[in-house]
């Protein structure tokens, strides 16, 4: 088992392409949309992670790449700075998926990477910039 | 009558002190009864940890060997302007100041705010140096018309932090009924009431544990920021006459505290600058009374809980700027903003927080440390706050 994140990036031709059907269809993988931007007529924009075999995580970059679909990795990924963090909780409400979270008894704000959608909404509302986005 | 100061600090010195925290004491007064606790407990500690915009430092900066008279001219510190319409040596650098037309405040709406006065005292405190630049229209006594210079705490005869208004005995709970996200000092407050913010350690938080002033007052020695400070007077926008529940604890802003102490003194730990995002910069200020059980009514002050302290939710859209709408959509709990959500106008809003409630503990904690090692005594105030209720005095 593999897993990867990745950002797909497609031309406006493939934008009704069922491309999330196929690769859990045909490649049987587990695909974690994480964020997406997709209009007609536009290009798409996909923030995926990837969960599977690595033979079938390849065969299907290689179906994507065939569609014209580039493929980058994640090249963003926030960073919680514990030591400037106060566990004010003021990110709290503001993360759409709980990836910061606090413990209401010890009231220590955690981070949690795997819940992360890289909205970087953190970065506007930490006071104390213990919040920081880095190049993975 | 159950002690006074001077038998508590008796007790401090001979190593005999009970203390302890304010959160502490909830759970040992319901568990002993208010009577045998305030027998038992000499001082509660209270604590906070939150940004107190209205701070600011009183720096003396050494004259130089050709004098120049500040008093009239003009002062930056990293480019930050500071007050220099005092005496020839005195500025005041006040917590909130940025420098004029600097990019790194103008990146865009909204704002970013990353460096301004809280940041110049901070990286004093720290031990950094700071640009100080200077400008005067030169006197006979004091000829210099310029200064340009590396300072630290060093190069200063006094650095004092005083702050006309800290420790709001209780906040708003903002939250935003608009169409669109505002930026305000209670946060990025979402549209629709998408998330609501308050700034108070609640249960912890020194006024609340002493609701009608009785033992806080004019000359109250208190842990600021790692220093030994002072109250110096109230806080300005001191208001003592606010509607109170049974408890005595005001529903809504009260008190206040005007608050001095030795800038040298304090540990860069306890002294943050904040960056609010479309607001500003203020600074966050580590704040610790210790509040002495002079009788029973004292320890049933000190035993409240957050389930009994009540905070105002205002909107931040209209009302609060504009005094136009709904003066107050509800009263809640500290209790239930703790939980993470409260309900308003019929809708489940998550709670975020910028008073840290973990640092508020750290702070109640080593204010206790430091009675019980007999490394700080309480002292008697010698003048009351307005608003306040017979105690001490």
């Amino acid at each position: 088992m593999k897993k990867t994140r990745i950002v797909l990036s497609f031309p406006p031709s493939n934008v009704e392409e069922p491309i999330t059907y196929r690769l859990i269809k045909d490649y049987d993988l587990v695909v974690n949309i994480l964020r997406a931007s997709i209009d007609p007529g536009k290009q798409g924009r996909m923030v995926v992670e990837l969960s599977g075999e690595e033979s079938q995580i390849a065969l299907a970059f290689n179906y994507l790449e065939k569609l014209g679909v580039s493929i980058e990795p994640l090249s963003q990924e926030i960073q919680h700075l514990e030591k400037r963090c106060t566990g004010c909780t003021a990110c709290v409400p503001i993360c759409p998926t709980g990836a910061l979270d606090v413990d209401r008894k010890s009231w220590k704000v955690s981070y949690d990477p795997e819940k992360c959608v890289v909205c970087l909404s953190c970065l506007d509302v930490c006071i104390y910039k213990a919040v920081e986005v880095n190049l993975a | 009558m159950v002690r006074t100061i001077d038998e508590i600090n008796d007790k401090i010195r001979s190593g005999s002190v009970v203390v302890v925290t304010a959160e502490e004491i909830i759970g040992l007064a319901r568990e002993k009864g208010v009577k045998k606790a305030a027998r038992e407990v000499d001082v509660v500690t209270t604590g906070t940890f939150s940004p107190m915009c209205s701070s600011g430092a009183f720096l003396n900066i050494k004259q130089p060997k050709e004098k120049m008279k500040l008093g009239g001219g003009w002062i930056t510190l990293n480019g930050v302007p500071a007050y220099a319409g005092l005496a020839a040596a005195d500025v005041y650098i006040g917590a909130t100041a940025i420098p004029d037309g600097d990019p790194r405040n103008n990146n865009g709406r909204p704002g970013k705010f990353r460096y301004g006065g809280a940041h110049v005292i901070e990286d004093l405190v720290s031990g950094k140096k700071v640009v100080l630049n200077a400008g005067a229209y030169g006197t006979d006594c004091y000829p210099r018309k310029s200064r340009e210079q590396k300072i630290g705490l060093k190069d200063m005869n006094e650095a004092l932090l005083f702050n006309p208004r800290n420790c709001y005995q209780n906040y708003n709970v903002a939250v935003n009924l608009s169409e669109k996200p505002i930026y305000t000092y209670m946060g990025l407050l979402k549209p629709k009431l998408g998330n609501a913010n308050y700034c108070s350690a609640g249960q912890l938080s020194p006024l609340l544990n002493d609701p009608f002033y009785r033992t806080i007052g004019v000359g109250s020695r208190i842990f600021l920021s790692g220093a030994q400070g002072y109250v110096a007077w109230n806080g300005t926008q001191h208001n003592p006459e606010i509607p109170r529940s049974e408890n005595g604890t005001p529903r809504k802003a009260a008190g206040t505290l005007a608050l001095i102490g030795n800038l040298r003194e304090m540990d860069p730990q306890w002294i943050k600058a904040v960056s609010y995002t479309g607001y500003g910069v203020s600074l966050s200020l580590a704040v610790g009374v210790p509040i002495p059980i002079i009788d029973e009514d004292m320890m049933k002050f000190v035993s409240v809980s957050d389930e009994e302290l009540f905070a105002p939710v205002v909107d931040y859209s209209r009302f609060y700027p504009t005094g136009e709408g709904e003066a107050l959509l509800g009263e809640v709990t500290y209790a239930q903003l703790k939980s993470g959500a409260i309900e308003v106008k019929g809708k489940r809003i998550p709670t975020g927080c910028f008073s840290s409630y973990s640092k508020a503990r750290e702070v109640a904690g080593q204010l206790k440390s430091l009675i019980q090692s007999g490394e700080f005594l309480l002292s008697q105030p010698v003048a009351q706050l307005p608003g306040a209720k017979e105690g001490l005095l």
